[in-house]
């Protein structure tokens, strides 16, 4: 304990930190998805204003919920809300690493786990068009996706090895929301995260779409050069809600007034 | 005098009080295993439009499933399935089986539309139970049952489907996409053991 509280004061955003991360507004607006839904026909979506979280949650933060909420430890969870790698990376089901873990967004955590800590704070995790619709941006423009070159940043992170430790988190040029880390630090749960059907899930089975489907067919994408999109995609439609990984972390958001 | 029966009588009282306290306490109830849904709090209002949680079944081994009423192709051959499961079952095993069909459109299924269907199909009151959670809960159920779901513009669903056995704590103890009139042996096979 007393050395995570050393480790917090050590850090420039300790303040933030205590309270979790400080909240951004982000204002509304019409936004077309690079998903394509067939009942969807290509029309924009109308995005509320909403908060989000500035950067990704931290395991300081994680470990402050854990505290007050002992049934998430990794040790006591239920089995049915995380899998065997949940919080694996540290020290104890109550404690950080030595290292500079503390400020590093967290893994290793599930939908359900995610979830609930959202709750605590009167939040819920965004939705996936809110997520897109965020990560859009780059640090000038609040729609960057049709530039070759910020598309090329992006695949960059992708292509580096996840070897070492994970940097801090809210250590990058906050886009033209004002919000950090969208791309090149971790991958992030989304609300609705299990509603990303895509067509490949029925190679497991083989069924029929009917058999497979009340309804239409499952989304495909409407624009393939979106790397950043797609892959987040093929991602989040393999998971379930106890999955963790390794590099999969979480922030909240919620509605504003 | 009329003292006397009072003290008499008041340890009596006590006593049978404690009787029947510990007669409601009697089976002692067990922590839930940390690998059963019934983890997840879940209310679920039922087509008689009585509303408890989900873990009022504990005790009773439920094949449990995710529907919606309106739904025309999957929905009615989940359905067969909790019927065919029925059928391949002797009476003695059918009375010890629960059916709960969950709806992911809390909204349009109301206790009078899960009844609908209830009547429709000749679903047995005695053993199935059609029931609606709270809307929020929805992706939260669906997540300990592993079914992925989207809601359509029209308000249809894009969903995954499963016919899952949960054993007397809850435990997902055998599971099958294939829903339909023909149940999978392995399946059947598992409600046997569970109700054993």
């Amino acid at each position: 304990m007393r050395r995570v509280a050393a480790l917090l004061l050590a850090l420039p955003v300790a303040a933030a930190i205590a309270g979790g991360a400080a909240w951004v507004k982000v204002p509304g607006g019409s936004f077309r998805t690079a998903l394509k839904y067939e009942d969807g026909k290509g029309v924009p979506a109308k995005i509320a204003s909403f908060a989000m979280q500035k950067r990704p949650v931290t395991n300081a933060e994680f470990l402050a919920f854990v505290q007050a909420n002992p049934q998430w430890r990794r040790d006591r969870v239920a089995t049915v809300f995380a899998d065997a790698r949940y919080l694996s990376h540290w020290a104890a089901p109550n404690t950080l690493r030595k290292d500079a873990q503390a400020a590093q967004p967290v893994v290793n955590v599930s939908w359900f786990a995610a979830n609930a800590y959202c709750e605590a704070r009167g939040a819920r995790l965004p939705t996936w068009r809110e997520w897109e619709y965020v990560a859009a941006a780059d640090e000038t423009r609040r729609d960057a996706r049709k530039d070759p070159a910020w598309r090329e940043r992006i695949l960059g992170w992708y292509a580096r090895p996840a070897s070492g430790p994970l940097p801090r988190a809210g250590l990058q040029v906050p886009n033209a929301y004002g919000v950090q880390d969208m791309h090149g630090l971790v991958w992030e749960w989304t609300e609705d995260f299990s509603s990303l059907l895509v067509s490949g899930d029925n190679r497991v089975q083989g069924d029929a779409d009917k058999q497979k489907y009340c309804g239409a067919g499952a989304l495909s994408m409407d624009d393939r050069e979106n790397y950043a999109v797609l892959m987040r995609v093929a991602m989040l439609s393999s998971l379930d809600a106890r999955d963790t990984t390794s590099s999969l972390g979480f922030r909240c958001a919620k509605d504003i007034p | 005098m009329k003292r006397h029966p009072t003290r008499l009588l008041r340890p009596t009282l006590a006593c049978l009080l404690l009787v029947v306290a510990s007669a409601f306490a009697a089976p002692a109830v067990a922590p839930l295993p940390r690998d059963s849904v019934y983890q997840l709090p879940l209310p679920l209002t039922d087509q008689h439009g009585r509303t408890m949680d989900w873990r009022q079944h504990r005790g009773q081994p439920q094949v449990v499933a995710m529907f919606y009423t309106s739904c025309k192709y999957v929905c009615p051959l989940i359905v067969d399935s909790g019927k065919a499961v029925e059928h391949a079952l002797a009476p003695a095993e059918q009375a010890k089986l629960g059916i709960l069909l969950i709806s992911m459109d809390p909204k349009r299924d109301t206790p009078a539309a899960l009844m609908a269907v209830a009547k429709q199909r000749r679903l047995d009151p005695a053993h199935w139970s059609l029931a609606s959670p709270r809307a929020d809960d929805v992706r939260s159920v669906a997540g300990v049952l592993g079914v992925r779901y989207r809601q359509l513009a029209d308000g249809e669903f894009n969903h995954t489907t499963a016919l899952l056995l949960l054993d007397r704590d809850g435990r997902i103890v055998a599971r099958t996409e294939k829903v339909g009139s023909v149940v999978a042996p392995e399946f059947i096979a598992a409600v046997h053991r569970v109700l054993k």
